[in-house]
């Protein structure tokens, strides 16, 4: 067994929350300047506006957009591991030490409902954890800002649906509420699993570098499809119309049961937050 | 490009048209959510307010801390359609300028169109860049609130789109 010490992972985790908020991945920032080139004058000023934020947030160390998110964590520890504390313990103590010392914003209610008070130090982090092989430990980390996340969608569609019924629903739910989300955005579609599976691969697909296609053809062809009637819509960097309302599409796929074709629609920002780190 | 000083006379209001890219210099209030409920139950249960909206502008934001060494966080809008249910009350007590992201309710346009009020759009997301126009922020209600108290907040150049 090799054992990993819990403030590693909290340190780990504590870094990586900050880096993922003050630092734009660096595909985006390339999508941001190519569609400068090839939009009219509004979608050109709010992508060179885009531009300049990810600079100051890089240069001052202020984060991209203040709303730094709820941190998603998706963690592979492979079985040859050995823990000395619950990992869900090192991983809490780092979004904390995090979310305080990077000045980032603490957007975590400890009651949805009744008692929406703060919890100070955005905690808890929602943690999935997965057993793999091996001897390291994989953590694939999200910051998930709150109004993207909230135009997201679920749907049940049956067998008997095509791929048309997904792409028109997409195009509805994007059509409606796409301005409201901070475009251009990035499409993360989970399709099979079950109702609660869906929603995670689609959660998990918005880690997918940018350009990078679904594995299977004709999966690939459709997130293409998909983007391409999105980018139709004229919503725009920014939402005050133009080509760039998404920079990609993620479909991510898994078996299901013979009556159902369940089918997840999580929306990124243009600041999707991840990072991979592996200990 | 067009200026507009906060809070705006009637004169200024009058001037702006749909699609006008303007930038903001001057005063107004951050507000979410939760300190929206909290004016509009203080007006239903006809008690003062903490902040003046008779004229005013409010911006639909709620700031990450300022670093040390700064005036202010990230600070860009949120999305405006979560405070309609409460906009027109407060657009009957003169609330002029409204400042978020994305599109409003039917109803809350109607309500912004009798009042000769005004709905402006800024750059979602663009929060480093926003915050630098702040050139001064102070909390001035429900600070327990914390990113979702009532800031006052002294702008520069902030840009955003007549919606």
């Amino acid at each position: 067994m090799r054992h990993i010490d819990p403030l590693s992972i909290s340190d780990a985790v504590r870094t990586a929350v900050q880096k993922i908020n003050t630092d734009i991945d660096p595909l985006i920032l390339k999508a941001f300047k190519a569609g400068q080139s090839k939009g009219d004058e509004i979608e050109s000023q709010v992508l060179d506006i885009l531009i300049k934020n990810a600079d100051i947030a890089h240069e001052q160390h202020l984060p991209l957009c203040q709303d730094t998110g709820l941190v998603v964590i998706f963690a592979s520890v492979g079985i040859g591991v050995s823990l000395s504390e619950p990992l869900e313990a090192s991983i809490q103590r780092g979004v904390a030490q995090g979310y305080i010392e990077g000045y980032l914003r603490k957007s975590v209610v400890r009651d949805p409902l009744y008692d929406r008070k703060n919890t100070g130090d955005n905690t808890p982090a929602l943690v999935y954890i997965d057993l793999v092989e091996g001897d390291q430990m994989t953590l694939h980390i999200m910051a998930k800002g709150g109004g993207s996340e909230n135009a997201s969608a679920l749907n049940m569609f049956t067998p008997s649906d095509q791929e048309e019924a997904i792409i028109t629903w997409v195009v509805d739910r994007i059509r409606q509420k796409g301005r409201n989300t901070c475009p251009p955005l990035i499409i993360g579609l989970g399709i099979g699993g079950n109702f609660e599976t869906c929603a995670l691969l689609a959660k998990k697909s918005l880690g997918r570098p940018i350009g990078q296609r679904n594995g299977n053809r004709s999966y690939a062809e459709l997130e293409l499809k998909i983007m391409q009637a999105l980018n139709d819509l004229n919503i725009g960097a920014g939402g005050y119309g133009g080509h760039m309302t998404v920079m990609d599409v993620f479909i991510e796929t898994a078996p299901c049961h013979i009556a159902s074709l369940p089918v997840a629609l999580n929306i990124g920002c243009h600041s999707t937050r991840h990072a991979t780190v592996t200990l | 490009m067009r200026k507009l000083v906060l809070p705006p006379t009637e004169t200024d209001l009058n001037e702006l048209h749909k699609g006008d890219f303007v930038l903001l210099s001057g005063t107004l209030y951050s507000a979410r959510d939760a300190a929206h409920a909290r004016l509009v139950a203080l007006i239903s249960d006809g008690k003062p307010l903490p902040i003046l909206i008779d004229g005013q502008a409010i911006y639909y934001m709620g700031p990450s801390p300022a670093p040390p060494d700064q005036i202010a966080g990230s600070a860009g809008p949120t999305t405006s359609s979560r405070m309609d249910k409460y906009t027109p009350l407060l657009l009957e007590k003169g609330l002029k300028v409204m400042l978020g992201k994305g599109a409003r309710s039917e109803e809350v346009a109607q309500a912004i169109a009798a009042h000769k009020a005004v709905y402006l759009g800024s750059i979602g997301g663009a929060g480093a860049y926003l915050g630098k126009c702040i050139t001064s922020i102070r909390c001035v209600a429900f600070e327990d609130l914390g990113p979702e108290a009532i800031y006052e907040l002294t702008v520069i150049d902030l840009p955003a789109f007549v919606l």
